[in-house]
């Protein structure tokens, strides 16, 4: 009972968005932004756990989503389009470019950690530009979704919202197990103090790889379903600009723990989707939100009920 | 690939590197001496540059313009100090990250409200409008020059100031030991709103002299941005020799690898393919030095930050 009142935020969160297609949203046009704001949340979520959880922050994680969704695209052009084989390449190869990435970025730390990831990040934007088979600058538009023993399933908008919130939950309860394990009290204990973790024994290294390569592969598998979802991949999804907000989204909703990476997500997609409608200059508004959510709520989005229930039990 | 355009790309990389140098040196000086990172820097080069160009509009003249953009965008970067940056020096960098990204988004937009979306153009000083023969039959543009003398001369400036007066030896030993700075009784907030104000002085004027080579628009101090943290970067972050050298060495690279790297990669692909490649090798390059230092100098080439 424990554990459900203090994941009572995600699980909330989850739930509203299984039940959201049955409660007046499932009109195409807000299924398609939902299944947006999932994808990107669960990217965010895979950030949320390499930032928070072993303090390494990237500002090159589009590259995974990157990875996964250029993967989608080769395979499309080869004409193997079997999401049984589509997936596990896709996440396969988001993998190994954080690992062979990893290797080399994880021997630093702090500012220096978030510009070499920054740096691998635009290594892969210009490779993908570069691509000219698949349509260099201008991206590549896909034939069709990725098939499920040869049925194109996934084109069914319900179907695919379901399987979008499948992986997003996924995500999120394997990332929340791998914090609460052995593995992640060791990666927990080296951001808060790398010495002492070394002191006890741990050789801090192997632990960061690992989380880094665990959160390249869930971001492989969101880029994966980003290019099913807009059935179009260009270079612009791995721009450091893409980066960024994710790791705004991560922040805005508060790193102490996963929830807020969920929170933040969902918050800035459907944020960002409304500001849009009511006016033209939408950003100057969404900038000023931000920088009012950053001087006065510390904790991000996921801390703002505790800060209201601190106030109220003040008077 | 022959001499003269190796010189023409040579002084084009110079000038790419001078104007990232100004840049570069207000957000390698509040990011050393504060600790605080400043995502929304690249817009004070924006600002500079619709400044130049509203101002131009107005009275007709590049110079009045250039000297009425300097203290406007002195008073912008002071304003902003005032208003939002100055309650974040306690903060993490995630917060400051946040922060001032809010402040690129509105101002990115507010040029967009007040001016419309469309670029705008600012007219070359008349006096700088020839060229000057740098070769038979070959002219290179006055004003491309006086963008790299005005850049020298400031950057000459700006290491008399930090090197040779008071004020700039309390700024080195804040980007050195800030809390030890404060310690000895020096007002570092004060200092701090000094280095901010001139440094987003510099950015500005970056901004004025490259109005008339570029379209002013929204957003365009944002890809200079990520370049000058990669020149900080490499040259060692709260360096102002450093920032000087890997600027003018980010410039370089930047532009001639875009023609060097397609004729490079000929000798090993065919043409296409080379051109590709090379392409996208050349737009690597700095990345690829810049992950190269990292991974075996972490603190750049000059570093000046007590371990």
């Amino acid at each position: 009972m424990g554990w459900l009142r203090k994941e009572a935020p995600a699980l909330l969160l989850l739930a509203a968005l299984g039940l959201a297609p049955f409660a007046g949203f499932g009109e195409g046009y807000i299924l398609t932004l939902l299944a947006r704001a999932m994808i990107l949340a669960m990217a965010a979520v895979s950030l949320s756990f390499i930032v928070g959880g072993a303090g390494l922050v990237s500002l090159g994680h589009a590259a995974m989503l990157g990875f996964g969704a250029y993967a989608v695209v080769i395979l499309d052009d080869l004409q193997v389009v079997d999401a049984m084989v589509v997936l596990p390449v896709a996440m396969l190869a988001a993998a190994g470019f954080a690992l062979v990435t990893g290797a080399i970025a994880i021997r630093t730390s702090g500012v220096h950690f978030i510009m070499i990831t920054l740096a691998f990040g635009q290594m892969a934007f210009f490779t993908a530009s570069s691509l000219s088979g698949y349509g260099g600058d201008d991206g590549y538009t896909l034939y069709a979704r990725s098939e499920v023993n040869g049925t194109r399933i996934l084109s069914d908008r319900l179907v695919f919202h379901f399987v979008c919130l499948g992986a997003l939950t996924a995500s999120w309860l394997l990332c929340h197990m791998l914090l609460a394990s052995r593995f992640g009290r060791v990666l927990r204990a080296v951001r808060g103090n790398p010495m002492r973790a070394q002191a006890l024994g741990f050789s801090p290294y192997p632990y960061r790889l690992t989380a880094y390569v665990i959160a390249g592969a869930i971001g492989g598998a969101a880029g994966f379903l980003f290019a099913n979802a807009t059935e179009f991949v260009a270079p612009a999804y791995i721009s450091w600009q893409r980066s960024g907000e994710l790791l705004f989204m991560v922040i805005l909703g508060g790193l102490s723990g996963l929830h807020g990476a969920l929170i933040g997500a969902l918050g800035f997609v459907l944020l960002e989707e409304w500001l849009a409608h009511q006016w033209e200059h939408w950003r100057m508004i969404f900038g000023v939100l931000l920088i009012l959510a950053v001087l006065f709520l510390p904790h991000g989005l996921a801390g703002l009920p505790a800060q209201l229930g601190r106030m109220l039990r003040r008077g | 690939m022959s001499l003269t355009l190796l010189l023409v790309q040579g002084l084009n990389g110079l000038q790419l590197g001078i104007l990232l140098f100004l840049v570069a040196a207000g957000l390698t000086l509040v990011f050393g001496v504060m600790d605080f990172i400043n995502l929304a820097h690249g817009v004070q080069y924006m600002l500079g540059a619709y400044f130049a160009a509203y101002f131009a509009a107005q009275t007709d003249s590049f110079w009045i313009a250039l000297l009425l953009a300097l203290p406007a965008t002195l008073l912008v970067g002071l304003v902003l100090e005032f208003l939002v940056f100055r309650h974040l020096y306690d903060r993490d960098h995630m917060a400051q990250v946040l922060a001032t990204f809010g402040v690129i988004l509105i101002l990115n937009d507010g040029v967009k409200l007040l001016f419309g979306s469309a670029p705008l153009q600012v007219p070359m000083p008349a006096a700088l409008t020839g060229g000057f023969p740098i070769m038979d039959g070959l002219l290179y543009p006055h004003y491309r020059l006086a963008i790299i003398a005005g850049g020298l001369a400031t950057a000459g400036l700006l290491w008399w100031l930090v090197e040779r007066t008071r004020v700039g030896m309390l700024i080195r030993a804040g980007a050195t030991n800030a809390p030890m700075v404060a310690a000895l009784g020096v007002d570092i907030r004060r200092l701090f709103m000094l280095v901010f104000g001139f440094g987003a002085m510099l950015a500005g004027f970056a901004g004025v002299m490259a109005a008339p080579i570029l379209s002013v628009e929204a957003g365009m101090g944002d890809n200079l941005l990520i370049l000058a943290f990669v020149v900080i970067v490499i040259g060692g972050i709260g360096s102002i020799r450093g920032a000087f050298l890997a600027a003018l060495l980010v410039g370089l690279v930047e532009t001639l690898g875009r023609t060097m790297a397609p004729d490079l990669m000929r000798l090993f692909l065919d043409p296409s393919a080379a051109r590709q490649v090379g392409a996208a090798l050349a737009s690597m390059l700095i990345y690829i030095a810049m992950a190269a230092i990292l991974a075996f100098r972490p603190a750049g080439l000059f570093p000046v930050r007590a371990s």
